[in-house]
């Protein structure tokens, strides 16, 4: 994991499957899931479904969604947010790709992990 | 050769002639058991089924299957069971005698008789000779070596099946219809096939230069090697085919050589025996030959100069001569023809003349990005041609057009834009597009329903998909006018239609049932491809539809299917139980219930030496390991490996365990070997994938301790056998097995529980239960299945043994050896209140 100014680079997204993700542990903090979709957007999310605190790295990615493996939320990746009759969010991270590697904001990063751990 | 007889040979010497007269009806017999044949049975049948005893000779050795499908059965897309028109039942239940690989030789027309080969004679009063074509052979050297055959029948099919098997490399000398689907079954089969062609252009006959040109490119993107202009001068080699020569001097070298250059009507029984033919039988408005007692049907005949070499005629001399038959005035018209190519992924549609003569006009219409060709061929304000490359949808509509011959000169701006445009908008709609075909309109072509047909079948009661397909057969071929049908039956019915099971999630229109059904027909082999060929609405499916398609794909296609774990749910990525925590549970397998000192110290290890806070024996008498983390899976999976001990799949839809009571070893009440046959069962039916979940017990009497009537697949021990019950559930909602039948041996009860979950994973919906599956289709129907139909059972058991030699690979064994990694491992950690944040990656 490399650190250039503010961007984190976590790894290659080859390293995550289409339609998977891969988890980051945060020392001190919550475990962060990176999201890689079918069109091959990154996205960041703290590991945990608003609902009961499902691994949400486990689930199943459709579109920019991802199907917590516990009840079947669905999760926005983008924000967060749950959909449909459900209500709740999850912190995001904002990411990016550049060069084939994904890079995390790194204050986003500590931030979004330690709220939910306190 | 066996064959049921008693044909009017053996038995009118038998009969004083003057009650046969009375009660006898006359006695048709036909020669040729193929498509013309059987259809012109089935037609009179149709009309008065007692109107003539029918004797059906036929040069092979099958039933009536349906020639036109033999190119998928040589793609693999098709088992010759799909095929089959009419099965042996059709021929007991209208009391035809088939008499099979013993073709007529000889007809006496004086005496009434036909002889075949091996010496049978039967007299007729109605002869009909339907003996379609034969292959042309070029007379060039060497065309009579091993390994040079024609693209006609079954064992044609057969002979080029071996060949692929054994590798090599292919000719086929015929670049029309037939020797380009030989040509594309042989290379979706792995041979590496050149194509000679003597014209400049492929399929001349049906397409224009420009829709041969898109067709030759798109071949040759396939790996095939198209030589056009090519003239064959031998074919050459030692004992057996080498290869082919063509006269320009270059050789290709093959072990297999395709002779598709053309047919010819088979008219030689015909001509021997003095009937009037031309280039085919000549025969009438009825199909009434020179002899008022002999018929003639299909492509062996003669009609007003034409011969015929696609299928459509057929139906419409059919009818026509069943009609003559019964004494009704329907003469047969001719038939305008079109074409269709059957190489999965290439459209090609044509119909008409296109050789753009005097007076004619063309419309083109090209879109090259999307590899889109469409030329309509106008004269006098009249559609006579029709070419579409591509995007062959309207093909249809403009054959409907060009058979109805009305001025299309409102429509002309629009036209080649299809039916949807030149309509107006109105007909943007599908559904007003389908009412404003005519009733003789084309539905489906396997088996030459009109529209007209569809509407009657529809509005005699026929009020659901599979009610249209059982009664006309529309749809119930290759099934790609299903949508065409539905359509119909969404006009006939409005609200009325039988609505089909709801579909299969939002991303769809589909139900399951159609979804398996046309990933059978089509081939398909990926989620992608499903989504595309289906219409999906969403770019990658749901949750819901993703691991539904992945479950139907692997079932459809094992040991060829690439498992797509990213569509499984977590469980079964990664072979264990998710807990509300996010941890996980693990069971290893104990076969039967059985377990012994090694695996159980194996299991308290893994239990000290990862912490695992809880254990627990399941109610299907396993252990359960709680709170393992995902990275620590493989570590545990290795130390159980090493007992010997493999996944025990209880967080699959598949097997989870075969519960068993102690049976006659110990207990005194124990009947059969309970124990013995539950691992016996166990180890055939571990690792299988299925719909949902399934569970099986054995009890060893019907104490049943084992609780074998609220599982999938209960066995009750009694002292004279096996009592086999399906269907149990004990969950939610709990119901007790339906009895479904009693046998005598294990083996038995083997065989019966393989066929059993073979008919549930390939006709269940995905995370359909027994228990509700059963109550759907209903228990005769599994009966029908299971119990009466011995071919039927072997079928189905052999299918499930053949997909286990594919899934019986411990799949923890496969983690701990590496494989995805991925999936445990996280990706480094990151350590932000270190003053040099940098951490180890994983990868």
């Amino acid at each position: 994991m490399m650190i250039t100014g503010d961007w984190i680079d976590v790894g290659a997204l080859s390293a995550i499957p289409r339609r998977g993700a891969r988890t980051v542990p945060v020392m001190g903090g919550e475990e962060i899931a990176v999201f890689r979709t079918g069109d091959d957007h990154v996205y960041a999310l703290v590991n945990r479904c608003p609902h009961k605190g499902g691994p949400l790295s486990q689930g199943i990615v459709h579109g920019d969604t991802v199907a917590c493996p516990l009840h079947n939320w669905r999760i926005s990746l983008a924000n967060g947010a749950a959909q449909g009759n459900d209500h709740g969010c999850t912190p995001t991270i904002p990411a990016r790709i550049a060069a084939g590697r994904v890079l995390l904001d790194r204050a986003a990063m500590i931030a979004a992990t330690l709220k939910v751990a306190a | 050769m066996d064959f049921p007889i008693g044909t009017g040979a053996d038995l009118a010497p038998e009969l004083e002639p003057t009650d046969q007269a009375d009660r006898a009806p006359p006695h048709l017999v036909v020669i040729g058991n193929g498509m013309a044949g059987c259809r012109a049975v089935e037609e009179l049948i149709a009309r008065d089924a007692g109107a003539y005893r029918v004797t059906i000779f036929g040069a092979e050795p099958h039933v009536n299957y349906n020639r036109i499908m033999l190119s998928p059965v040589l793609a693999g897309e098709k088992s010759f069971d799909d095929i089959i028109i009419n099965g042996r039942e059709w021929y007991d239940a209208h009391g035809i005698d088939l008499i099979t690989s013993d073709p007529v030789v000889a007809i006496d027309r004086q005496a009434r008789t036909v002889t075949s080969r091996s010496g049978r004679t039967v007299t007729y009063d109605k002869l009909l000779i339907a003996t379609g074509s034969d292959p042309f052979i070029i007379p060039i050297p060497g065309k009579d070596l091993p390994g040079v055959i024609s693209f006609r029948d079954m064992k044609d099919v057969d002979t080029m099946v071996a060949a692929a098997a054994a590798g090599g490399d292919a000719v086929v000398i015929g670049g029309g219809l037939l020797g380009l689907e030989a040509a594309h079954g042989l290379t979706l089969r792995g041979m590496k096939v050149t194509v000679i062609h003597l014209m400049p252009t492929l399929m001349e006959r049906q397409l224009d230069e420009a829709a041969g040109w898109l067709l030759k490119s798109a071949l040759e993107a396939r790996g095939q090697t198209i030589l056009t202009g090519a003239d064959t001068a031998e074919i050459y080699g030692e004992g057996k085919v080498e290869g082919v020569r063509l006269k320009d001097g270059r050789e290709i070298p093959a072990s297999l050589v395709v002779m598709a250059v053309g047919i010819r009507p088979s008219v030689a029984l015909a001509r021997d025996c003095g009937l009037a033919v031309g280039r085919g039988i000549q025969v009438d408005d009825h199909m009434v030959t020179s002899d008022a007692n002999v018929l003639a049907v299909g492509e062996c005949v003669e009609h007003d100069g034409q011969v015929y070499g696609l299928v459509a005629p057929l139906w419409d001399m059919c009818r026509s001569l069943a009609d003559g038959l019964v004494g009704k005035e329907s003469p047969y018209k001719g038939s305008v023809t079109s074409t269709k190519l059957k190489v999965s992924g290439i459209d090609v549609f044509s119909a008409g003349d296109f050789s753009s003569g005097e007076g004619c006009e063309d419309i083109v219409l090209r879109d090259a990005s999307r590899g889109i060709y469409k030329r309509v061929v106008l004269k006098e304000d009249r559609v006579i041609g029709a070419v579409l490359y591509g995007d062959t949808a309207d093909g249809s509509w403009y054959f409907d057009l060009l058979k109805k011959g009305e001025s299309v000169a409102d429509l002309r701006d629009l036209l080649i834009y299809g039916q949807a445009y030149a309509s107006g908008g109105a007909l943007a709609d599908p559904k007003a597009a389908v009412a404003a075909l005519s009733d003789d309109a084309e539905i489906c072509g396997c088996n030459g329903v009109s529209k007209g047909q569809v509407v009657a079948c529809i509005e005699k009661g026929a009020c659901s998909l599979d009610a249209v397909r059982s009664t006309c057969k529309a749809s119930a071929s290759c099934g790609s006018c299903t949508g065409l049908v539905e359509t119909l039956l969404a006009l006939q019915l409005g609200d009325e239609v039988q609505a089909g099971p709801k579909t299969m999630c939002k991303c769809t229109s589909f139900g399951h049932d159609d979804v398996r059904r046309e990933i059978v027909a089509q081939n398909m082999r990926s989620i992608p491809e499903v989504m595309q060929k289906l219409h999906w609405s969403t770019p990658d499916g749901c949750s819901s539809c993703r691991p539904a398609l992945n479950y139907y794909l692997l079932c459809a296609l094992p040991g060829e299917y690439e498992d797509d774990q990213q569509s499984r749910y977590v469980n079964e990525r990664l072979h264990a139980n998710i807990q509300k925590d996010g941890t996980y549970s693990v069971v290893p397998r104990m076969w039967g219930g059985l377990t012994n000192p090694r695996e159980l110290r194996a299991i308290a290890d893994v239990v000290e030496k990862y912490n695992a806070p809880m254990v627990k024996v399941t109610g299907g008498q396993r252990l359960d390991i709680f709170g393992i983390r995902k990275e620590d899976l493989p570590a545990v999976w290795a130390d159980l490996n090493a007992a010997g001990m493999v996944s025990g799949h209880a967080y699959g839809k598949s097997l989870r365990t075969v519960k068993t009571c102690v049976g006659s070893e110990w207990c005194r009440f124990g009947t059969q070997d309970s124990t013995g046959l539950g691992v016996k069962l166990e180890r055939m039916t571990w690792g299988s994938w299925m719909p949902h979940k399934f569970k099986i017990a054995v009890s060893g009497c019907p104490r049943n301790c084992a609780e074998a009537t609220i599982k999938d697949f209960g066995v009750v021990c009694v002292d004279s056998g096996y009592e086999l019950h399906v269907g149990g559930n004990g969950g939610m909602k709990v119901r007790a097995t339906d009895f479904l039948c009693k046998v005598g041996t294990e083996a038995e009860a083997m065989d019966t529980c393989a066929a059993f979950i073979q008919l549930y994973r390939e006709e269940a919906r995905y995370l359909e239960r027994t228990a509700p599956w059963i109550e759907r289709v209903g228990l005769e129907y599994i009966k029908a299945r299971i119990v009466e139909d011995d071919l039927g059972r072997e079928k189905l058991r052999a299918r499930f043994l053949f997909s286990q030699q594919f899934s019986q690979a411990d799949p923890w064994a496969e983690r701990v050896a590496g494989a995805a990694a991925e999936q445990h491992q996280h990706w480094g950690e990151f350590r932000p209140v270190t003053l040099n944040p940098i951490l180890e990656p994983a990868e």
